[in-house]
């Protein structure tokens, strides 16, 4: 396959993940608005900082109250992070890729992208936010089933997991990290009663709490929980789980050893991690740490198998290679 | 509402399908019937139908803006089709393979010995002022000695019913992608013709344009690879490109993907690595090919790329400097090199047509130019052109100063009234005009394709079928008679 399309496919996976994740972000907030005193709730400014766009949220010079900030999360064209500008992208590079995609995976993400783009202010209405955060899960999700249903086996499916499962783990990851700020404070005695039940938000906007329940066995308490969304091996939102399955595809495709041994390593420390013990500051620290894992990795897909990371080496003197 | 042929306008222009008087012409007897066995209502159905189809099936066409970039259209295809009988084909055949075949043995001869400028046959000072000329060119010897490997020809006919060739299109035609998803659409909107006539297949075209490519590979490679470079995404033909790369199951690739190295060998990059590209069916015009060798400023095309293909570790297809036979003042010259290298008379005429260049011709053109057509002879796309009687006197008074400033590019032909096929405009009947582009491949054998595009001009005595300026497309039937 050639490197500038598995580019593409790998980006697209992770432009309709990021863009699902993202109605996962806003609504686990929106609950925790919901769930929380007014005196104790978070605000909606932490998801700027946790999504990675305090500055181009400053350069666009909104706002901070909650339509705003809403708004620049999932309508805003000029924020490159927003969901539709990530749908807007995944339609673009679908474009590219009609002599490999399915038809109904065209259709479907047209669909969306036009859906999301004329809907989106749906989202900033508290009274719609519920059914259009829904409909764009349930979307994206189809998406990715009829990717898995109806795509042979081979690099385009490949690479599409791997930019899924990469995007996925740094998603969780971010939305582990939302509720993380929410406990900072939990020395403070007000938090007490209500620490349980944001927790149980927290898995259900990630589709998780029922896994997490028939998993564990356990009640639903904080370190539990981050402990669950972040080391688990079987939740597919969990990270590890995505790191797996990331090193399951690696492990098909050609001059990955390296890779595979990084990924395998960045498991060994999210395993070997005691969450139980961490406070809400030190796990929002961890996260961090795992963030610029995950980018690393990243960068190493990119160096390996794409075209920027390619440019610079020169084929050896006449020697062709096999291909996929 | 019925359709009564009697009542159909077929005169005073050739009708593709029906005769002066109302009666079918031979060949579409069958389509004549049917179409009056369905009435307006049921066609206009069928209509919608196709159109619904091919938004479906994603057939699209690119349009530039000059603001807001380029758009997606879908394509426009009109239901009812242009047909011809497998006997006129036939002869229509033999003209183009013959046209190709001196095409091509004139490119040869310019890149060498240029007998037929020695020869006086072909004046030496036009190739001098030729454009399409390339220096970088000379003494290559292409495999098989074939430079345009694909060439689209257009047709048109005349008020007499003479087919004649409007020009030959050898840099980079584009169409036959339509011509093959017209057949799909129209094979669903009409079965009941298909199965109760004999309808000349078109879908062998992707299997014979592959295995020209793979012949033209350089010699002792037992697996060639073969790709398609196209533009990019907004180029307005990617959709055939996409669409021939993967009828192909060939890589479609960018510049960008591929890399020349030091040996001259063409590399695409893989996700393995590096793998030897051997056939390139470009889709990009020569000046943008290599930056190397043609315009620096190039980003579309592969550094190095001449140089390979002039060591012959790549074949190109079609040749750089194949451009050369397309231009309307070389097109003027076609019969005298159909006589001068096969030593036969052209089965197909060129429109007649006056060389600017020549000074009598000059004062002729400039005296009657409100009953010419005046062309660039190097544009294409219907662009640049002068219409004569359409045009107002101060149009023409500033062509005539255009002309006078370098008459060398630009030649002028009577206006042709173009034959017309019946098409379906607003729940009616109308007849519009068509041209017909037919595509040429040339490898070990020439082969044409079973008829061609048929363009239509949707707007009411309109002469403009390009689909950049509102034109339509129908589907083309070679259909074989008993008689």
């Amino acid at each position: 396959m050639l490197s500038r399309v598995a580019d593409n496919v790998y980006w697209l996976a992770r432009y309709v993940e990021r863009a699902e994740n993202l109605a996962r972000l806003v609504e686990v907030n929106a609950s925790l608005m919901l769930d929380l005193p007014r005196e104790l709730a978070p605000g909606w400014q932490s998801l700027i900082t946790i999504t990675g766009s305090q500055e181009r949220f400053d350069e666009l010079g909104k706002s901070t109250s909650e339509r705003d900030i809403i708004r620049f999360l999932l309508a805003e064209p000029e924020n490159q992070g927003s969901m539709v500008s990530a749908l807007a992208q995944a339609r673009e590079l679908a474009r590219t890729l009609r002599e490999i995609l399915p038809r109904e995976v065209w259709e479907h993400l047209n669909g969306l992208a036009l859906y999301v783009n004329e809907r989106a202010n749906d989202a900033v209405d508290k009274r719609t936010r519920h059914g259009f955060l829904r409909y764009v899960i349930l979307a994206t999700q189809s998406l990715t089933g009829m990717l898995e249903g109806i795509v042979s086996e081979g690099p385009a499916l490949w690479f599409m997991a791997l930019g899924r499962n990469i995007e996925r783990a740094d998603m969780t990851s971010r939305i582990v990290d939302v509720r993380a700020l929410g406990m900072l404070p939990a020395q403070g005695s007000a938090m007490g009663p209500f620490a349980t039940i944001q927790w149980m938000s927290v898995l259900r906007s990630l589709s998780g709490y029922q896994m997490y329940r028939i998993k564990t066995g356990q009640r639903v308490y904080p370190a539990g929980v981050v402990s669950y969304l972040l080391a688990d091996t079987d939740f597919p939102r969990a990270c590890v789980c995505c790191l797996r399955r990331a090193q399951e595809v690696l492990l098909r495709l050609p001059n990955s050893q390296s890779l595979v041994s990084r990924v395998q390593q960045l498991r060994d420390g999210i395993a070997a991690t005691s969450f139980e013990l961490l406070d809400g500051d030190a796990v929002h620290q961890y996260i961090d740490q795992l963030q610029l894992s995950l980018a690393a990795i990243h960068d190493d897909i990119r160096q390996t198998y794409f075209l920027a990371g390619l440019a610079a080496v020169h084929p050896g003197a006449g020697e062709s290679q096999s291909q996929a | 509402m019925a359709i009564r042929w009697t009542d159909y306008p077929a005169a005073p222009h050739h009708d593709e399908l029906i005769a002066p008087g109302g009666a079918p012409r031979h060949g579409a007897e069958a389509v004549a019937r049917h179409l009056e066995s369905l009435g307006i209502s049921e066609l206009t159905v069928r209509q919608k139908a196709a159109e619904a189809a091919v938004k479906a099936m994603g057939i699209t066409f690119t349009v530039y803006h000059e603001e807001g970039g380029s758009i997606d259209r879908a394509w426009p295809l009109d239901i009812i089709p242009r047909v011809i009988e497998a006997a006129e084909w036939r002869r229509i055949d033999a003209g183009l393979r013959q046209r190709a075949r001196a095409l091509n043995l004139f490119i040869d001869d310019i890149y060498h010995a240029q007998r037929i400028v020695n020869d006086g046959v072909f004046p030496r000072q036009y190739l001098a002022d030729s454009v399409n000329f390339r220096s970088q060119c000379v003494g290559i010897n292409p495999p098989l000695g074939v430079w345009a490997h694909i060439c689209g020809s257009d047709l048109v006919r005349g008020a007499d019913g003479t087919m004649y060739v409007l020009e030959d299109n050898l840099r980079v035609p584009s169409g036959v992608s339509y011509m093959l998803e017209n057949r799909q659409v129209i094979k669903r909107v009409f079965p009941e013709l298909f199965e109760e006539n004999t309808i000349l297949p078109v879908d062998d075209y992707p299997s014979q344009l592959y295995d020209m490519l793979r012949a033209i590979a350089p010699p002792g490679i037992d697996k060639p690879e073969v790709v398609v470079l196209t533009p990019g995404i907004y180029n307005s033909a990617y959709f055939e490109h996409a669409y021939l790369a993967q009828q192909m199951g060939c890589e479609l690739v960018e510049g960008r993907d591929l890399v020349v190295d030091k040996d001259d060998c063409v590399h695409m990059r893989t996700i393995d690595g590096w793998s030897r590209v051997h056939v390139i069916y470009r889709r990009i015009d020569d000046l943008f090919l290599d930056p190397e060798a043609f315009r620096p400023d190039s980003t579309l095309g592969v550094p190095g790329l001449l140089r390979a293909w002039r060591a012959g570790k790549v074949a190109l297809a079609n040749a750089p400097g194949a451009g050369v036979a397309d231009d309307k003042l070389v097109y003027t010259f076609v019969p005298a090199m159909i006589r001068y290298y096969l030593g036969e008379e052209a089965i197909l005429p060129n429109v007649p047509s006056y060389l600017c260049a020549e000074p009598d011709q000059l004062q002729f053109v400039l005296a009657n130019l409100a009953n010419l057509v005046v062309k660039p002879t190097n544009e294409s796309g219907g662009y640049g052109m002068l219409m004569g009687p359409r045009s107002t006197e101060q149009e023409r008074e500033e062509f005539a100063l255009l002309v006078r400033a370098n008459p060398r590019n630009y030649i002028a032909q009577p206006v042709l009234q173009l034959s017309t096929v019946p098409t379906l405009i607003d729940q009616q009947i109308e007849p519009r005009h068509v041209d017909l582009r037919p595509f040429i491949l040339s490898g070990s054998e020439v082969q044409v394709t079973m008829g061609g595009l048929t363009r239509v001009a949707m707007r009411r005595g309109s002469l403009v079928v390009n689909s950049s300026q509102g034109g339509g497309s129908k589907d083309t039937w070679i259909v074989e008679t008993s008689k």
